[in-house]
């Protein structure tokens, strides 16, 4: 019983995720008596700056706020300033967009799956440690995340920070003709996609169970990508719904007591969004092709109501999404006939308009107000890792006290645990910044000459 | 055996920014496990746990300066660099959280946060070299893929890097893409913006809108009167200007 007393860990730098975080568990008696994912990422100020900028500008400038997601800041713009505009983008635009944004799915998920993920799986620092042992595998990871990154560069131009977007569609339309070279690369990606499931299929998962309530957003026809209504499955096994516009009467942030953390609730109730949430919520609506992955991966048939809530088992789902959106794109690239104009005018509007679409992580939600002139009077960006902090910190107090009760871990041990339970959700810190508050405890006389950054105890 | 040979010891520090400098590398998916057998990649959070303490050969900085453990943090860093590399609007001009400079830092405070007391930042956002000695600066938001491994390569290999300092429009020409303005009438900053992306948005039918900051030699000032016949109020103008690189071409205006 020589750990199981009191004891503080502290990772300074989280490694292996998006943007830098820190971790802080607190132990007293055996018992987690804290747990928790700290933002030190200096704020930006998107939502102050963007008042007084013009509608059209928050596509391009709220790309910014994370290099990984763009084409979702962009989507989640446009719904939101069409929304208050009035404006409904053509069918044709809509699925360009749903294309664009199955290759950020690509790019996204198979950059956690193999460089981020993986890792933990099989016990390497890296996926360029990995390589030396596993050179097929990493290859094939990094053909396929290509992949998804030749479509962005196709539809939006570059692959971080598109072009292309704007209110209302896109500054130029590909023909037919352009879209074929990049068809043969999605066929290729396909069969690589299928490895990818086949490989994470055969890792080892350890036990693990998220309680919080699942959010994500639900079509009536297919699986949701570039809109649809939030929809959240209780842990009671309960769902409801409710409209994009009411989503702040929903999800709102509240001060815990004893923390200077604000955490995001819906309800009142910790929730978790992303790939876990999404196959929950839209699994039955995946096409024939992505439902055979699940049943491949192990998931089992979301028709018949399989949900995972296991979050190491996440990279299965991750992977089953990666072969839904070459699937898709696939399917959008055959049937695309280019509309007459790239874009729907949309002229400005006063008021509010709300739009909510999947990031690869989970739902983000924008909120605009404009003024006659079309100016901005106020935003709001709600970042899925903001509202995943809550359900990620308790999936760490979970996790680390049932191994203290388990194999009373060392240390090291249990500071990898945490690491790897964090990862398991895949949080972009970079995008949440904006929305927590900053916890920095600074504990060591020597902090500043950690530059790795954060705060080393 | 080349692994008897020391490799240079790379590595990639992040301060305030988006993340997709840094994931440019990554995203070099033909070139990113050669460039591992070349090198020691010794701190690179984003991409593995495994950290090495500095000396570093070359470091690759994205990012601004926005928070005083950032501008101590990066003078640490640079004491540990043989080479510092700035990557990205961010780190080579300080990005659009810059808009801070011209507006009232408390105020944005009070706009975000519910508790503005717990936000420690600095009223500026400044690049790097407004901090410490920078050896090259690599422009963009996002930074280009090709320019980045010219970056990379020309340091090992003792070199400068081979990154021209003219204005998009020399990359128009050379792509062979039709004049935007001249053609159509549309607002473009590609004269007096650096090139490097290889003039993307005028290919697609689209003004470019600044994102790799002013060039080597322009005139800002002549370049107003053309946007403004082009239909952009003083305040599309103002806009115009100030978003990625909104210190630089700032600075561009006063000229």
């Amino acid at each position: 019983m020589t750990h199981r007393g009191s004891r503080v860990l502290h990772v300074g730098s989280l490694s292996r995720v998006e943007g830098e975080g820190a971790l802080r568990l607190k132990v007293h008696d055996g018992t987690v008596t804290d747990a928790r994912l700290e933002i030190y990422e200096p704020p930006r100020f998107f939502e102050a700056f963007l008042r007084g900028r013009s509608y059209t500008e928050p596509p391009d400038i709220t790309a910014r706020v994370c290099g990984i997601c763009p084409v979702a800041y962009q989507m989640s713009a446009c719904a939101a300033i069409e929304d208050a505009c009035g404006v409904t983008a053509d069918p044709v635009i809509r699925d360009l967009r749903r294309l664009l944004y199955c290759g950020e799915w690509i790019e996204s998920q198979v950059l956690h799956i193999y460089l981020l993920h993986a890792p933990d799986f099989l016990g390497r620092a890296s996926a360029i440690e990995l390589a030396r042992t596993h050179r097929a595998e990493v290859e094939r990871g990094l053909r396929l995340k290509k992949a998804g990154n030749s479509l962005m560069e196709l539809i939006g131009g570059r692959a971080v920070h598109p072009v292309n977007v704007r209110l209302g569609g896109f500054h130029r339309v590909p023909t037919r003709a352009e879209l074929r070279p990049l068809a043969e690369q999605l066929k290729q990606a396909l069969d690589d996609a299928w490895e990818t499931v086949r490989w994470v299929a055969g890792f080892d998962f350890p036990d693990g169970h998220v309680e919080a309530d699942l959010l994500a957003l639900a079509a009536p026809d297919t699986y949701a990508i570039e809109g649809g209504t939030p929809t959240v499955l209780r842990a009671d096994g309960t769902t409801a719904s409710f409209p994009v516009r009411d989503f702040t009467e929903h999800v709102a942030e509240t001060h815990v007591e004893h923390s200077t953390a604000l955490h995001s609730r819906l309800d009142g109730r910790l929730h978790l969004t992303g790939s876990l949430a999404r196959f929950a919520i839209g699994g039955a609506r995946l096409s024939p092709v992505a439902l055979e992955a699940a049943v491949e991966a192990g998931l089992g048939d979301p028709r018949e109501g399989a949900v995972c809530r296991n979050p190491f088992r996440s990279i299965l789902v991750r992977a089953v999404e990666s072969v839904y959106a070459v699937a898709e794109a696939l399917r959008i690239i055959d049937a695309y006939e280019p509309p007459a104009q790239p874009y729907t005018d949309v002229p400005p509007v006063a008021g509010v308009g709300h739009g909510a679409t999947e990031a690869p992580r989970g739902l983000l939600y924008h909120r605009y107000e404009l003024d006659a002139g079309g100016l901005v009077t106020s935003a709001l960006l709600v970042p899925p890792t903001a509202q995943n902090q809550g359900a990620i910190e308790d999936d760490l107090r979970r996790l680390t006290q049932r191994a203290i009760g388990e194999r009373d871990p060392d240390d090291a041990e249990l500071t990898a645990l945490c690491e790897r339970a964090i990862r398991n959700h895949d949080p972009c810190i970079s995008c949440s910044t904006h929305f927590l508050d900053l916890t920095v405890v600074r504990t060591s006389s020597d902090t500043s000459h950690d530059i790795s950054g954060g705060c080393d105890a | 055996m080349a692994a008897t040979k020391t490799r240079p010891r790379l590595a990639v520090f992040k301060l305030a920014s988006c993340d997709g400098c840094q994931l440019t590398l990554l995203d070099c998916e033909d070139e990113l496990l050669t460039l591992a057998g070349e090198v020691d990649i010794s701190h690179f959070l984003e991409a593995s746990s495994a950290v090495e303490p500095g000396p570093y050969d070359l470091s690759l900085v994205e990012g601004s300066i926005t928070t005083a453990e950032d501008a101590e943090r990066i003078r640490t860093i640079r004491a540990a660099s043989r080479h510092l590399v700035t990557i990205g609007a961010c780190a080579t001009a300080g990005g659009i959280q810059a808009l801070r400079n011209f507006a009232d830092v408390d105020e944005f405070r009070r706009t975000v946060y519910a508790h503005p007391e717990y936000i420690s930042t600095l009223a500026t956002s400044t690049p790097v070299s407004a901090h410490v000695d920078v050896d090259f600066e690599l422009r963009g938001c996002p930074i280009d893929r090709r320019q980045l491994i010219e970056v990379i390569t020309a340091f090992l290999a003792g070199r400068r890097p081979d990154v021209p300092n003219h204005s998009v429009c020399f990359e128009c020409k050379r792509r062979g893409t039709v004049c935007v303005t001249v053609a159509h009438g549309t607002p473009c900053l590609g004269p007096v913006t650096h090139a490097g992306c290889g003039a993307l948005c005028p290919a697609y039918h689209r003004g470019c809108f600044g994102c790799f900051g002013p060039s080597g030699s322009v005139n800002l000032p002549a370049l107003i009167p053309l946007l403004r016949r082009d239909g952009l109020d003083e305040d599309d103008v103002e806009r115009f200007l100030h978003t990625f690189n909104t210190a630089a071409f700032d600075e561009e205006l006063g000229k």
